[in-house]
């Protein structure tokens, strides 16, 4: 049987980690470098890195940064941020990412993905979507969740499945932040739309919420998180150890 | 010295890291003589299986791997450079493999329970149904990371390891020299560098 996934979410601007990181035994808790290896020694099983840079001279920090990273952890890195063309995939894969996230840059040129899907594969395109309830349904927002797009998430979705995303992260705007637990209801609605791996965001305070999660949807494959991870509110080691008591499976280390 | 056969598909970032992190000297190269002169040998491989073996026999590197594999020399394929390892393959159309290994590649699509989601992605627990020196390092319970939408079969003569995804999905074969990771190593944590470092000392 697979394992459920436990993904911690780093976002990095001109090369550090922004948030700042509470941990023992790290001497620079903003560099993307050590964070990486230290969540990819605690037991996290796949990490990801969004850039959240604005200049180009930023963009190149950062892909050597994410060299520095992937050379040093040996569990799949998926990079986002800033990906609008077939140039951006290159250039973060040539740095040792193994999948790459899209969200505004497929909104923008839809095509995106179908050309990525052909050159990369689909196992290396992963959509990504912040969603919040507007009117009744859920909606796509732009621009790290301040611009409603109009379009119907659930519908979007599946579209860019069928164009060639091989994942899916859905965020919930609505939950994000708030820590009390997934969007349950978005979730479920995206997993029937779609027979890709999905990933839930948005919404994780505690190891319980993780288990509720897996347990409701139990063909959910991922739960990823950032603060609580990041300020030590939830150890993954603990959190595993905490759906392995649940009978969930997961991966030891 | 290690060669990771280099005949352009994948990216081979990963691959070289980890093995510099367990301290094996590898260099990528698709140059003949470098080929020939090396003492292990790793066929990494992502995407289509026919456009890759078209590459491998284009390029006449086919050859030079069946020599040295026929003189003792240990080979590791990963991924598709593991399904590379049989016969043919059936995906999106009919192709042949190396033929190194009894067996073919097929697609998971309609083998496997409607429900189970393709390509599959993630860890899996590995189960060892024949002893191998490449999982000297292993415990019980270990898990590897995949990423694959087809899979070898018929090939019991050389199965060392499955993984369970609504069937027994072939993980990792051997056979004399001859070894095969369905699963990325170079993706599967300290397992997978353990199995690396197996490799490199068989």
């Amino acid at each position: 049987m697979i394992t459920k996934r436990i993904i911690p979410c780093l976002d990095v601007r001109n090369g550090r980690v922004v948030k700042g990181v509470n941990f023992e035994n790290l001497n620079d808790v903003s560099s993307p470098v050590e964070l990486g290896k230290y969540y990819s020694d605690c037991g996290a099983d796949e990490l990801v890195f969004y850039d959240i840079t604005a200049s180009s001279d930023g963009r190149k920090l950062f892909t050597d940064i994410l060299k520095e990273v992937a050379k040093n952890i040996f569990i799949p890195l998926t990079v986002g941020g800033g990906i609008n063309t077939i140039e951006d995939f290159d250039r973060v894969l040539k740095c040792g990412a193994d999948k790459v996230s899209v969200n505004s840059g497929a909104i923008k040129n839809p095509d995106l993905i179908n050309e990525a899907a052909r050159k990369y594969g689909n196992q290396c395109v992963v959509i990504s979507v912040d969603a919040k309830r507007v009117d009744g349904e859920f909606r796509v927002f732009a621009k790290g969740g301040r611009e409603d797009t109009g379009i119907e998430a659930i519908g979007w979705i599946k579209e860019c499945v069928q164009r060639g995303a091989g994942e899916v992260v859905i965020n919930s705007i609505d939950t994000d932040g708030v820590k009390k637990g997934f969007d349950l209801e978005m979730l479920k609605a995206v997993r029937q739309a779609v027979n890709v791996p999905v990933i839930a965001s948005g919404g994780a305070g505690s190891s319980e919420d993780f288990v509720t999660l897996f347990k409701e949807i139990p063909d959910i494959d991922a739960g990823l998180a950032a603060s609580i991870f990041h300020f030590g509110q939830v150890k993954i080691a603990d959190l595993k150890q905490t759906l392995k008591d649940n009978d969930i499976l997961v991966r030891s280390i | 010295m290690l060669a990771i056969i280099d005949y352009g598909v994948g990216n081979l970032f990963s691959l070289v890291s980890s093995l510099s992190a367990i301290g094996v000297d590898a260099v990528v190269t698709s140059d003949p003589e470098i080929i020939k002169k090396a003492d292990r040998l790793i066929l990494p491989g992502v995407g289509a299986f026919g456009d890759a073996s078209k590459k491998l026999f284009e390029s006449g590197l086919c050859e030079i791997i069946k020599e040295k594999v026929a003189k003792g020399t240990p080979l590791m394929g990963i991924c598709l450079g593991m399904q590379l390892l049989f016969e043919k393959s059936y995906e999106y159309g009919e192709y042949e493999g190396l033929g190194l290994l009894k067996g073919k590649v097929i697609g998971m699509e309609g083998t496997i329970p409607e429900n189970l989601k393709i390509p599959h992605i993630g860890w899996n627990e590995l189960k060892i149904v024949r002893k191998s020196p490449i999982f000297k390092y292993l415990n019980e319970g270990d898990c590897v990371y995949f990423v694959h939408s087809f899979y070898a079969v018929d090939c019991e003569e050389s199965l060392l390891a499955t993984a369970e995804y609504g069937k027994d999905l072939t993980a990792a074969v051997g056979k004399g020299n001859i070894y095969g990771c369905q699963f990325h190593p170079e993706k599967s944590g300290n397992v997978g560098l353990k199995i690396l470092k197996a490799f490199s000392e068989v």
